[in-house]
């Protein structure tokens, strides 16, 4: 099937099996391979997308149901040369080791403190990241970074 | 040095310019020409005969290229996956080894264990292909417990009573006589319950055959790639060594898992000649429960001898350690060498006698995850020492100072075979209770009271064994390797450096604290080092990442090599100031000369070094760049004092960390930063062991827990937030003074959580993990 997607501002046909997920388009068909495969069955979180502006888990997604949307992946959230301020405050506060996780965790979390009405407790940002599993840090860094995160956004 | 950038500094990580960008590159995000897919057919029985395999319906679907039997490796050579550490037995043998074929050939003997494998055009086609895969297996008994394996039916022709090995170390009769003369006898029967490591990165390979020059390159998850070119060459026959390469790139998380040499990368690299073109594969997280090596499964009768005041005479362990089906790469020096050497923990007890069974079972092989023997003990220590002080009504605390090897007592030969180099036991407890406000409990107790819920503290004072290893000593134990590092520090014409290491970075950071160190030394920018690792192709060799060992044993190897560059740099500035080498001085990137007083910068040097215009090249060769080899000459002793506290609701069952306290003495620090991330991912590991994390199979050898819906993983609302201090008695037998930091959080942390839980519900033992079902039934029977 003929599927049209826009990904990181870029518009892009692809031609693709009826049951391809989104995650087999962006890193097999587009190359874009900061979306990563942990689980297969959305409980890792890795594979963590922006689809329309809401995260979602791209290895749940059939490519055809995101035909005609607005896809964001990890490798577009940077303005140019300007990292996005989630993406500053990971490496600030050391919330990754072996970075596995990271894209899925940081697009989770761009997309948790867009949604809320106020800032966030580190309460709710442990509650809200709980789709996505980090193994190396403990989340004691991410849950830093991302309060950090929420004032510069 | 620069205080920005140096050793001490909490520099910002080099790496992680690539991964919060989506621009690392771990195996699965490779592709090359041509490449094919791979999928593993597994089996669905524990254990059963194969009568026979039919892969005619396979090689019919639409895009199957091949599919290979277990059979087929056999007759082209391939050999078993080894283990690669022989213990040997109390009576004198050497442990049993059943044979592990990489694919199946006659048996499978647990639940996942591949029996062939199907390399087609697309990943869809080969799963379609694996689906019509045909075996006929007539179904055996399974055995499945750990505790009564030696008596169930026997799984390996030549392993009777499915014993391994029956390992024992100490002196058992001086250990008797302690109990004879002791007041007290504390008694624990205790399980380390079995885990599953759970990289977020799946394993995954990516193997191709170069027909022009017959050399094979392996792409995989490897946390030692020179280890497994090792094996796959020489033991495996894959390829002549000199005709393989291995390379690791960036590596999402390993805690030991992807230390060993699986079937799968095996079978890729083997078959991708045979088929003439590239094979991928990439584990689902259905393969990685069941085919990864799980962890820990111990089963353990603790019994601590002691004078009424409290005074440690002796421990006597005695254990039975479940090895899965096979011996597992370096299985066998788990639950014996990493494990009953430990026994002495923090204290002074005179006689240990330590015993291990291994067994067999028809569950996946269990092998080295994060920690590695030594969580394992420190559980046995430090939850019978607490359970002591609680039968003698003595403050945990206090039994523990009073036992504790005193500082001006190192080195300090244990009955257990070690001999700790330095520590301050004390030190580090003192500043655990204050980080932990030891002097509010008592407060904070009564008002979980008075809101109806349980509120425990346990402690817990682990030591570990790191800096893996002493290689005369460990060969002479049964290994079969070295456990030396190496590095090459190549200097640039400018100046910059590129430093080439065999220990390899999954998640640890080396780009940046191996920068550091490099900086730190030659007075450079931490800018201008490079740092590479993970390719056989590019550095000489290696030993790999475990057992906390990079810092200590891969940073000495760094600094070895830095020793010979400024020694170098010397003799070439020496002519330069028309001096001897001997009057020349190095510091903060200045090589100096008392009759001079134009020092020349370090890139100066450099430069001089490949324009050799100052120098005779009949005494000095031209070029910058050295290697040295570092083996250590002990262990490393990094130990410490963790305190957790805990609240139950007793009408839910539910535990709550209201507080953790880990301090760690780790002797000196490159990178605090890292360190203190390596320790809290340590602790969420430990504390998921104690409240969370069980790999179950039922009886028939089922995986019960096969996915994230059944194996509690901890997810960010699970854990609390970790308060982690340091005190620092330096290493004193290598050159950084460092002791690793890798596995301290998960060793430490499970004992001190359940004697918090134990305190809190008043009972002698809760088996981990300490679920609320678990709790509440406690609770219950309790009532």
């Amino acid at each position: 099937m003929k599927v049209d997607l826009t990904v990181n501002g870029s518009q892009h046909a692809v031609d693709v099996a009826d049951n391809a997920l989104l995650s087999d388009v962006l890193r097999e068909t587009l190359g874009l391979t900061g979306t990563h495969i942990g689980c297969d069955t959305s409980q890792c979180g890795a594979c963590t997308v922006h689809l329309n502006g809401r995260s979602v888990k791209a290895c749940t997604v059939l490519a055809g149901q995101a035909d005609g949307g607005d896809v964001t992946t990890i490798e577009g959230i940077a303005n140019g040369d300007e990292l996005h301020p989630m993406q500053v405050a990971f490496r600030a506060n050391h919330a990754l080791q072996c970075g596995f996780c990271t894209p899925g965790m940081i697009m989770s979390a761009i997309d948790l403190v867009q949604s809320a009405n106020e800032p966030l407790s580190a309460e709710e940002v442990r509650e809200g990241l709980e789709g996505n599993f980090c193994r190396c840090t403990g989340y004691h860094n991410i849950v830093r970074a991302v309060l950090d995160a929420q004032a510069n956004m | 040095m620069n205080a920005e950038t140096g050793i001490g500094a909490s520099v910002l990580r080099k790496e992680d310019a690539r991964f919060i960008t989506g621009k690392g590159q771990y195996t699965d995000d490779i592709s090359v020409f041509g490449q094919t897919h791979c999928v593993f057919v597994r089996s669905p029985h524990a254990r059963a005969k194969i009568n026979s395999i039919n892969t005619d319906a396979a090689m019919a679907v639409d895009g199957v290229i091949r599919v290979f039997t277990g059979s087929e490796l056999v007759e082209d050579g391939i050999g078993d996956l080894p283990c690669g550490w022989v213990v040997t037995s109390k009576d004198g043998s050497p442990m049993i080894a059943p044979p592990h074929p990489p694919i199946a050939t006659a048996v499978v003997n647990y639940v996942g264990e591949p029996y062939a494998f199907v390399v087609a055009e697309t990943l869809q086609a080969a799963r379609d292909g694996a689906e019509a895969v045909e075996a006929d297996f007539e179904i055996l008994e399974a055995v499945v417990e750990t505790a009564t394996a030696s008596s169930s039916a026997q799984i390996h022709e030549n392993a009777p009573n499915n014993q391994a090995y029956d390992w024992e170390l100490g002196d058992k009769e001086a250990t008797d006589a302690a109990f004879a003369n002791a007041d007290h006898v504390t008694t624990l029967d205790i399980t380390n319950n079995r885990l599953i490591p759970n990289a977020i990165e799946p394993r995954a390979a990516l193997g191709s055959f170069d027909a022009a020059s017959s050399t094979y390159t392996l792409y995989t998850t490897s946390q030692n790639p020179h280890v497994e070119r090792v094996v796959l060459a020489l033991f495996v026959n894959v390829a002549p060594e000199a005709n393989l390469r291995v390379i690791s790139p960036d590596v999402g998380g390993g805690f030991g898992s992807k230390i060993f040499v699986y079937a799968e990368e095996t079978a890729v690299i083997w078959a991708s000649a045979k088929v003439g073109r590239p094979i991928k594969w990439r584990a689902d997280r259905t393969e990685s429960f069941l085919a990864d090596a799980h962890g820990r499964d111990h089963v353990t009768k603790a019994e601590l001898a002691l004078s009424s005041d409290g005074e440690m005479l002796g421990l006597r362990v005695k254990t039975i350690a479940n090895m899965g089906a096979y011996l597992s790469t370096f299985s066998s020096s788990v639950p014996t060498y990493l494990y009953g050497t430990l026994m002495a923990g923090q204290y002074k007890t005179p006689a240990i006698y330590v015993e291990t069974q291994a067994v067999f079972t028809n569950t996946a092989p269990v092998d080295a995850y994060r920690g590695a023997g030594r969580p394992e003990a420190t559980y046995v220590v430090e939850r019978v020492v607490e359970t002591a002080a609680r039968e003698l009504n003595m403050d945990p605390v206090e039994l523990r100072r009073k036992n504790f090897i005193p500082p001006d007592a190192f080195p300090y030969q244990t009955p257990v075979a070690l001999e700790y180099d330095t520590g301050n036991y004390g030190a580090s407890m003192s500043m655990a209770l204050d980080l932990a406000d030891s002097d509010g409990y008592a407060a904070r107790k009564a008002t979980s009271e008075a809101n109806g819920k349980l509120r425990g503290r346990g402690y817990s004072c682990y030591i570990e064994a790191c800096g893996i290893a002493p290689s005369q000593l460990v060969i002479s134990l049964g290994a079969g390797v070295g456990l030396f590092e190496s590095a090459e520090v190549r200097v640039d014409v400018s100046g910059s450096v590129t430093v080439m290491t065999g220990s390899h970075s999954h998640g640890q950071g080396h780009e940046t604290t191996f920068a550091q160190l490099v900086s730190d030394r030659l007075g450079i920018p931490f800018e201008s080092v490079n740092v590479i690792h993970g390719d056989t192709g590019r550095s000489d060799y290696g030993l790999g990442t475990y057992g906390s060992r990079s810092i200590a044993v891969g940073g000495s190897a760094i600094d070895r090599a830095l020793d010979k560059i400024i020694a170098k740099g010397k003799k070439i500035a020496a002519h330069m100031f028309e001096t001897t080498d001997d009057q020349v001085e190095f510091a903060e990137g200045q090589f100096s000369y008392a009759g001079s007083n134009e020092p020349k910068p370090f890139a100066e040097i450099a430069g001089a070094a490949y324009i050799p215009a100052v120098y005779p090249l009949d005494e000095l060769e031209p070029g910058l760049s050295e290697k040295a080899f570092y083996d250590p000459q002990n262990f490393t002793y990094p130990a410490g004092s963790y305190v957790c506290e805990v609240e139950i609701d007793p009408s839910t069952g539910v535990t709550e960390i209201q507080k953790f306290v880990a301090v760690d003495d780790f002797g000196n620090v490159i990178n605090p930063m890292i360190v203190e991330g390596q320790v809290h991912g340590g602790l969420a590991q430990g504390i998921g062991q104690a409240l969370l994390e069980h790999g179950i199979y039922d009886a028939d050898g089922n995986l019960s827990t096969g996915s994230y819906m059944d194996y509690a993983m901890p997810r960010a609302a699970d854990l609390p937030d970790f308060e982690v201090d340091m005190t620092s008695t330096p290493c004193t037998h290598n050159p950084l003074g460092v002791k690793g930091c890798g596995e301290a959080g998960a060793i430490g942390s499970p004992a001190a959580v359940m004697n918090a839980i134990t305190d809190a519900l008043g009972v002698k033992d809760v088996p981990m993990p300490a679920t609320p079902h678990t709790v509440w039934e406690t609770i219950q029977q309790g009532a």
